[in-house]
């Protein structure tokens, strides 16, 4: 088949229809079973962090090299001529001179957008400011499709900062398309913003605020916790707060068996680490799916055909 | 008194006519980003049968093309605009708002990539929202109008 995302820049969760994630979805099911062909071979892919990361450069990395691919980039914006007064808009043009792709990661909001349109080549945002991260969301699409069988009529509870957290914004936007039930469990300055809220009415989708982590629990098939950060309160306030939103071992009796605990990592300390051990603890199975994600998110980007999806 | 005395007639321009009240000083702004030069008659709170009171604005010699007038439509959505010759009204239309704003206004989110790279900011407008709202091509946050009208 000839696939939909060849050649196309990955901005945003919007830039993607309902068909194009289950896609990527499938892709990723498949190269975790069977591993990867070599989609990336001759291919030269610049890995461009202006901004420090851990999972999503490494796991990025090592999706392009899995599937033989070769890396340039930096890690760091600090050694690149951006410290020298250089604009992004000359960085990406003369980057994309270079490789075949670019993944990018910048502090500034839009920055992604900018360099799809400055380069000649696909450019894959690994996260712009605190605007998009797609990539996120599509391994925790499939991280949820990989747990529950399924993303349709799912019930997901997203707890923790609903305010700033990039992540749940786009990963509600996404599940929008699959008929979701959400439940909100944050603190009131902690909210999802407005503007989510009214996607999700005019989309006619369910959402419901709940007071305690213990009421959601009960009634999803996904629990997706974030992290209330600190710098957001004073320390009292912090304390009060974030004690709140913090899930142990001993609160997850009621929940179905099918239940899964998702958090995008860095934890720090809303989920107790008793609960690691528990069937329902699947953060560190969904941060080893970022591999197959972008894995399939870069061969469908640079590749036309994809023999895998012909039997699929 | 009557308007004519307020505002003396033009040979060739434009008129803005039927500005909201207050609105009249953000839209001569726009007008001398556009061209320092050109030549402006401004009235300010002048009576007006429909709105109570309004500001009108006439540009001497500058012929408003309808995308010309859809910068200022954010001020005054409801104005009307004159294309005057020879001092006759040759034309009359609303400004009405355009489906997007090209590098006309700043992006309120300081931290849009449009602040430090050289670009024109982009907005595309929901009109049907109330208030109106504004989102950034880049940083794809939206505004509501209130914040690129407030003087």
């Amino acid at each position: 088949m000839t696939n939909p995302l060849y050649r196309k820049d990955i901005v945003s969760i919007s830039d993607l229809s309902k068909s194009d994630l289950e896609l990527i979805v499938t892709l990723a099911s498949i190269f975790k079973k069977q591993g990867p062909g070599p989609y990336l071979q001759q291919r030269v892919i610049a890995s461009c962090f202006f901004e420090a990361s851990t999972r999503t450069r490494l796991s990025f990395e090592t999706a392009v090299q899995r599937l033989s691919g070769t890396l340039i980039g930096f890690s760091d914006g600090a050694n690149t001529s951006t410290k020298k007064g250089e604009t992004l808009t000359d960085s990406i043009h003369m980057i994309s001179s270079y490789a075949d792709a670019i993944i990018m990661r910048h502090p500034r909001e839009g920055s992604a957008r900018l360099a799809a349109e400055v380069a000649d080549v696909p450019v894959i945002n690994g996260g712009d400011g605190a605007n998009q991260h797609p990539s996120q969301t599509l391994l925790d699409l499939f991280t949820i499709f990989e747990c529950q069988g399924s993303l349709e009529n799912l019930s997901i509870a997203f707890v923790g900062d609903l305010k700033y957290g990039r992540t749940v914004h786009s990963l509600a936007q996404a599940l929008c398309h699959f008929n979701p039930t959400f439940y909100f469990v944050a603190p009131e300055v902690l909210k999802m913003p407005a503007y989510i809220e009214a996607g999700l009415n005019e989309q006619g989708v369910t959402f419901e605020y709940l007071e305690t982590l213990e009421e959601a629990i009960e009634k999803v098939d996904v629990l997706y916790m974030t992290r209330v950060q600190k710098e957001r309160f004073d320390p009292t306030e912090y304390m009060h707060i974030a004690s709140n939103y913090v899930l142990n071992a001993d609160m997850l009796h009621k929940a179905k068996p099918t239940m899964r605990v998702l958090h995008p990592l860095p934890r720090v300390d809303e989920i107790n680490t008793d609960v690691d051990s528990t069937p329902y603890a699947y953060y560190f199975t969904q941060a080893e799916n970022g591999v197959y994600a972008r894995e399939a998110l870069l061969s469908l980007v640079m590749n036309e055909q994809i023999k895998e999806l012909d039997h699929a | 008194m009557r308007e004519t005395m307020a505002v003396e007639a033009i040979e060739n321009g434009t008129v803005i006519d039927h500005i909201p009240a207050g609105q009249g000083l953000n839209i001569l702004s726009r007008i001398q980003k556009r061209n320092a030069s050109a030549r402006v008659t401004v009235g300010l709170n002048l009576r007006s049968g429909d709105h109570g009171a309004k500001d009108i604005i006439k540009v001497e010699g500058w012929l408003f093309s309808e995308q010309d007038a859809a910068e200022m439509a954010l001020y005054a959505p409801q104005a009307t605009v004159n294309i005057i010759q020879q001092y006759r009204v040759e034309k009359k239309f609303q400004i009405g708002l355009p489906g997007e704003f090209t590098g006309i206004f700043d992006c309120p989110n300081v931290n849009c990539i449009s602040h430090t790279e050289p670009v024109a900011t982009r907005f595309y407008v929901r009109a049907g929202a109330n208030p109106i709202t504004l989102t950034c091509h880049f940083c794809e946050r939206s505004f509501s109008d209130s914040l690129f009208t407030r003087s």
